[in-house]
Order: structure tokens, then C-alpha cells, then sequence
């Protein structure tokens, strides 16, 4: 039987009107989630990452930005042809939102167990006693000790990883069948981040519920996702199933991105690092965005956008030569 | 230790803060760096690692008295540099200099960039004029940027370019100790491995010797020759990198290690479980690691560990080094 996708993102495209002019921040993005997956969006500073979430989410600031064009169906229902008043009820209920600014999305003067008691009441036809109680239940779920007591403790009295997983607390208290979380462990150290990657996962798994990861960090990736989208100047240039991914690369970016990134195993050398930088989003090349930076660049990769080439199965690679590639 | 083959030399280094409490008897200093001792090389590039707070920065600093510590011997070349007064310092300031971490704060937004570069020749009378900037232009080359550069300004430059321009400004007058904190820690990570790669360059290049300290393992392996790991204020361990990385013995740097994210999924799977963490507390007394210590015993909790040489020069602060 085929699984019938959760989420399916159609040509999805988001502009921003800036005064140096139009930021190409999401172009013709296409990808699906199915139920119970962790899909991972990862690429660069800029790449588009967050505005793709932000634009499944309809919280776009527009202006300056606008959805110019695409669809978003989730279990069926295009969430860009809804109302707002409609939205805000997938909001938070059905689909779930872990911002990249940890500090913006806690409220400072109120207790943790207050935002998420609150998040709870939005949603769900609940009183204040088994709100409470649902809110002990979230934060011990995401392993915070004692949650009876850290229930009335401020946000600035947990430590950062504790503060992400009060923050994943309030994102899951209504039990979405999506969660997007945005670059959920970068601002943490390296110990505390292996502990809620590794939450997220076991959560994931006992909810079934999907995910989209944001991250700049292959590792991260490597570590917990199913699937990977990688993103370069606002469009998907390779994804696939991570094991065929780190298998068998099939677009340069990919390769270099991963080979940018010192191995252990290796003595030291010099690295093969992607000269030049990422383009101006309001002036990109013609052409293959890449090709400016790319070693295996041809003239034709100058003269149109190369489309998604089919590897195998399910892995794509937007590179006119993936064949020789890697 | 023999002073004479190191080019740096650090002993019982301290760098206490002390809180201003307004309503509060609180007189416990915070103490950033506690107690720490290592050398470096000529040549070689000492790695420190340690997860935020645990005082790198500090002790970064603190080595090239840009702040004061508080107490402790720094040896460069020989010399104590505590016991320099402001010209013998000024004196010695080009041999050592820093980078910073963040590029767009550690560059004046109001002065070009030959002017950032050509500053320390300048106010070191090294070179004036046509002297100074074809040297501005050489130097610039060096860094991958290009002379013209030197007519734009800072805000004109992706945080990479930025990131070479403080390394222009470092090496303008030709160190031999260069502190990098983080120096690439708010890039990406393509721009990451170009700054990686220069630095390495640079160092073969020019014979420097680096302290180089970051949070991240996998950087640190890559550029280091010996590594030393900090946990809240002290040297946990300290190790030729290799040998770090093949037979870590402090509990602390076993944690850190298998945290680094693998590249590869296949190998994904059981880890041993890692403690929550813990408000460092207990003040002086004990191993200050031992409250989030697989392997704590009694004694840790009473008595602080030296750092002991283990063989092959693989010092580790613990008393149960398996
Ligand atoms: N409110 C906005 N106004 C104008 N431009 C914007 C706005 N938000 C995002 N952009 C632009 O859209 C592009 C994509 O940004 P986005 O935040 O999605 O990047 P990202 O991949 O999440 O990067 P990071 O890894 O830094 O979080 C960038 O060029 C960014 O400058
Ligand atoms: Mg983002």
C-alpha cells in the first residue's frame, strides 16, 4: 500500500520587496513529508531554511514578504488558500512551530508552566487544574526533572538545554502530527545537544508524529533524520533518503558542504573547501545558482536552471552532471 | 619544565570576577580561570576546547593581558609578561596578537580597511606612507583578499572577507603568538573551511604558533597539534591530539567526544546515556565535574584532582583514570 503524504509542499515561492530589491528567499520549492518521518532542511546562512517553514506556517511578515505562489497541503486541506482565523487553529493544534530564537519565544515574565498551560487552553476545551496537570505531564515527557516544581520556575532560571526542552514541551503540549523545528539545538553545547536530539527522537517516535528539522549541520542530519533536503539560494538541490544521501552524494554542493567539515579520522591536511561565497539574494546568477562556486561547471550549466534528475527511487539531484558528480 | 624550549609558558594562571551585589553579603568570586598551567611550542598549535562558560575566552585573553589576571606567571620567550610595565608591553604587543571571534564587532565600521590593517605599523613605526601601504597590499594578498580592498570598508564585506581582514590586522606585524578565539565559529561552514585552510597556510607560511580555542572537536582535531579540554575554570586534560582523540581518559572529554554528531548514519545507535546536566556548585571543594560524573566516587567529592602526567605527555585531572 502506498502511504499517503501528511504535508506535500507544491512549487512553493516566497518573495521579500526589500529597498535593494526582490529577495528570492524560497523558489519553487516541492518536497512531502509522510506521517511519522524526520525530514531535514539543511543548507547555509540564507539558503531559505526558515522562510520555508515560516511559509507552511503562513507567518511571513508581509509585507515585506509575500507567498507568490505554491500549495500546501496538509492531509489534504492547502493551508495557503485558508483563512487566518482557520490557520490559527492548525497553528500550534496540528502543526507546531519550534522558533530559531529560543529567548523570543518564551516569554520572560512568565513561567514556563503558564506559556504552556496557555498553549494547552487555545487549543483544547480543558480547566485550569488539568491544564496544569497536562503541562507536569509535557515537561516530564521531555525529561525535565522534578516537573512538579520546574513547572513554576522562569525561564531564566533553567539552563539553556532545559529551556529548549520546555520550549518542546509547549510545542508538543497539543500533540501536533507536525512539528517544524527550527535550528532546535544550535545554540546549545555539544553534550546538551546529543541529549535533545536524541529527546526529540524518542518523542517523535512515541507520538508518531513528523518532523522538519532545520539546520545548517550535516551531523545533526546524519544523526536523526530520515530524509534530507539541501538547500542552496532558495531552492532544493539534492534530497533523498539519508542513507542513500551520505551514500552516494549526487550534487557538488553537497559534496561540499560535507567536505568541509574536518573528519576525524583524518590527519590533518587542507580541506576542500567550496571557494568563493554564497550569491546576493537580490542579484543570483543565471543559470545554476551553484555554478559560480562549482568545480564540474559547464556552459550549459549557465543557460537555464537544471530541474530535479531522478538518481534512484526517491533521490533527486538538481546537477546537470550528478552522474559524474561525486 | 624547561622554560626556554616554549614560546609560551603559563603558570597557576588565575582570572577571578567578582560580582557587584548591590543588597548581597555575596563575596564568592566567579572563577573563570582557576588554577591553569600548559605550555606551547614554538611552531605547534595548542587547541583549547571546552563548552561555553568554562572560561576559554578568559584565559585567551588573560595570556595577552588584554584583561588583567588575577594571579599566575605567563611566560613568553622567557620573559614574565606580568611583570612588564606599559612600555615593556607595548614593546612586546606585535609578537602577540588576537582574533576575535566576531568579525563584524572587532572591526571599526568608520575606518577603511588598509587603515585597519595598516594601523599597527603605524602606531609601532614600522612603516609610514608608500612603505606602509605596499605592505598593507602584501599582506592583504596574503589573506586572500585583494590591495584594492583596502580603499572599501568593513560593512561592504561578507563575514568570511571580514573574518580575513582580522587576520591581515593580526599578522600585519609579524607575530609569533597568535590567540584565536572562535575564529570561525560564526561562519558557514563552506566559509568555515576556507578560514580553516588559511590559517594552516598562514601557519606553515610564517613559522606561527597558535592557541586556538573553540568548542568545537572536530576543528580543534583538525588544526591542533596537542589539545587541551577545560571544564569550569581548570584543565581537565591535555594530550597530543591523536592521542586525545584514540584513548580520551578523563570521563568529561569521553562525554564530549561522543557527543560529536557522526557524519556517517550508519553508525548511528547506542550511546551511553549522558547525566543530566547540573548547576555547578560545591564551591572549592571536590572535582568539579564530579556532579555530573558517570564514575563519581567519595573522594570526589572531597578532594580536588591535579593534573597528572599519564605517560607520553597525556596529563588528565582525575583521581580514578581508568
Ligand atoms: N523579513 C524579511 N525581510 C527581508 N528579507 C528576508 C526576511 N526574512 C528573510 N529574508 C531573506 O530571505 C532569505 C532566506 O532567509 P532564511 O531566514 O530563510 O534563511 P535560513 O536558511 O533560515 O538561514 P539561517 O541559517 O541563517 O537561519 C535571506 O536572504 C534573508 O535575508
Ligand atoms: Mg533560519
Amino acid at each position: 500500500m502506498i502511504k499517503k503524504p501528511l504535508l506535500e509542499i507544491r512549487s512553493l515561492t516566497t518573495h521579500f520587496l526589500t529597498e535593494d530589491g526582490v529577495v528570492r528567499a524560497v523558489e519553487d520549492v516541492s518536497f512531502d513529508i509522510f506521517p511519522g518521518e524526520i525530514v531535514s532542511l539543511v543548507g547555509e546562512s540564507g539558503c531559505g531554511k526558515s522562510v520555508t517553514g515560516l511559509s507552511i506556517l503562513k507567518l511571513i511578515p508581509s509585507p515585506p514578504g509575500q507567498i507568490v505562489n505554491g500549495e500546501v497541503f496538509f492531509e489534504g486541506r492547502n493551508l495557503l488558500a485558508l483563512e487566518e482565523r482557520e490557520m490559527e487553529r492548525v497553528r500550534g493544534n496540528e502543526i507546531s512551530m519550534i522558533f530559531q530564537e529560543p529567548m523570543t519565544s518564551l516569554n520572560p515574565v512568565f513561567t514556563i508552566g503558564n506559556q504552556i498551560m496557555e498553549a494547552i487552553e487555545l487549543h483544547q476545551k480543558i480547566d485550569k487544574k488539568e491544564a496544569r496537570q497536562r503541562a507536569i505531564e509535557m515537561l516530564d515527557r521531555v525529561r525535565i526533572p522534578s516537573p512538579e516544581v520546574r513547572i513554576d520556575s522562569y525561564p531564566h532560571q533553567l539552563s539553556g538545554g532545559m529551556r529548549q526542552r520546555a520550549m518542546i514541551a509547549m510545542a508538543l503540549s497539543c500533540q501536533p502530527r507536525l512539528l517544524i523545528a527550527d535550528e532546535p539545538t544550535t545554540a546549545l553545547d555539544v553534550t546538551i545537544q546529543a541529549q535533545v536530539l536524541r529527546l526529540l527522537k524518542e518523542i517523535q517516535r512515541e507520538m508518531g508524529m513528523a518532523v522538519i528539522l532545520i539546520t545548517h549541520d550535516l551531523g545533526v542530519v546524519a544523526e536523526i533524520a530520515d530524509r534530507v533536503a539541501v538547500m542552496y539560494a532558495g531552492r532544493i538541490v539534492e534530497s533523498g533518503p539519508i542513507e542513500s544521501i551520505f551514500g552516494q552524494m549526487r550534487h557538488p554542493y553537497t559534496r561540499g558542504l560535507l567536505e568541509s567539515i574536518p573528519q576525524l579520522e583524518e590527519k590533518k591536511k587542507r580541506l576542500n573547501a567550496i571557494p568563493g561565497q554564497v550569491p546576493n539574494p537580490t542579484d543570483l546568477p543565471a543559470g545554476c545558482k551553484f555554478h559560480p562556486r562549482c568545480s564540474l561547471r559547464i556552459d550549459e550549466c549557465q543557460k537555464g536552471e537544471p530541474p530535479l534528475f531522478q538518481v534512484q527511487g526517491n533521490h533527486y539531484s538538481r546537477c546537470l552532471r550528478w552522474k559524474e558528480c561525486c | 619544565m624547561v622554560q626556554n624550549n616554549y614560546l609560551l609558558h603559563v603558570e597557576h594562571l588565575k582570572k577571578y570576577f567578582y560580582r557587584e551585589k548591590l543588597f548581597s553579603s555575596d563575596k564568592e568570586p566567579i572563577r573563570a580561570v582557576n588554577d591553569i598551567t600548559f605550555s606551547i611550542r614554538r611552531g605547534e598549535t595548542l587547541g583549547l576546547v571546552g563548552e561555553s562558560g568554562c572560561g576559554k575566552t578568559t584565559a585567551g585573553k588573560s595570556i595577552l593581558r588584554l584583561i588583567e589576571p588575577t594571579s599566575g606567571r605567563i611566560f613568553f620567550n622567557g620573559i614574565n609578561i606580568l611583570d612588564l610595565n606599559r612600555e615593556g608591553l607595548r614593546k612586546l604587543r606585535p609578537r602577540m596578537q588576537f582574533i576575535f571571534q566576531d568579525p563584524y564587532e572587532s572591526l571599526n565600521p568608520r575606518m577603511k580597511v588598509g587603515e585597519i590593517v595598516g594601523e599597527g605599523l603605524e602606531v609601532h613605526r614600522l612603516a609610514r606612507g608608500k612603505e606602509k601601504d605596499d605592505r598593507v597590499a602584501e599582506i592583504l594578498g596574503k589573506v586572500g583578499l585583494h590591495p584594492r580592498d583596502a580603499m572599501r570598508y568593513p560593512h561592504e564585506f561578507s563575514g568570511g572577507q571580514r573574518q580575513r581582514i582580522g587576520i591581515a590586522r593580526a599578522i600585519s606585524l609579524h607575530p609569533e603568538l597568535i590567540v584565536a578565539d572562535e575564529p570561525v565559529s560564526a561562519l558557514d561552514v563552506s566559509i568555515q573551511a576556507q578560514i580553516l585552510n588559511l590559517l594552516m597556510d598562514l601557519r606553515d607560511q610564517l613559522g606561527l604558533t597558535y592557541l586556538f580555542i573553540s568548542h568545537d572537536l572536530r576543528i580543534v582535531k583538525h588544526i591542533s597539534d596537542r589539545i587541551a579540554v577545560m571544564y569550569l575554570g581548570k584543565m581537565a586534560e591535555m594530550a597530543n591530539g591523536e592521542d586525545l582523540f584514540r584513548r580520551p581518559l578523563h570521563p568529561y572529554t569521553q562525554i564530549l567526544l561522543q557527543a560529536i554528531p557522526k557524519l556517517d548514519p550508519s553508525g548511528r545507535g547506542q550511546k551511553a546515556p549522558i547525566r543530566e546536566e547540573l548547576s555547578p556548585d560545591s564551591g572549592d571543594r571536590g572535582c568539579l565535574f564530579q556532579p555530573r560524573c558517570p564514575h563519581a566516587k567519595e573522594r570526589c567529592r572531597t578532594e580536588g584532582p591535579l593534573l597528572l602526567d599519564h605517560g607520553e605527555d597525556h596529563f588528565v585531572a582525575c583521581h580514578f583514570v581508568s
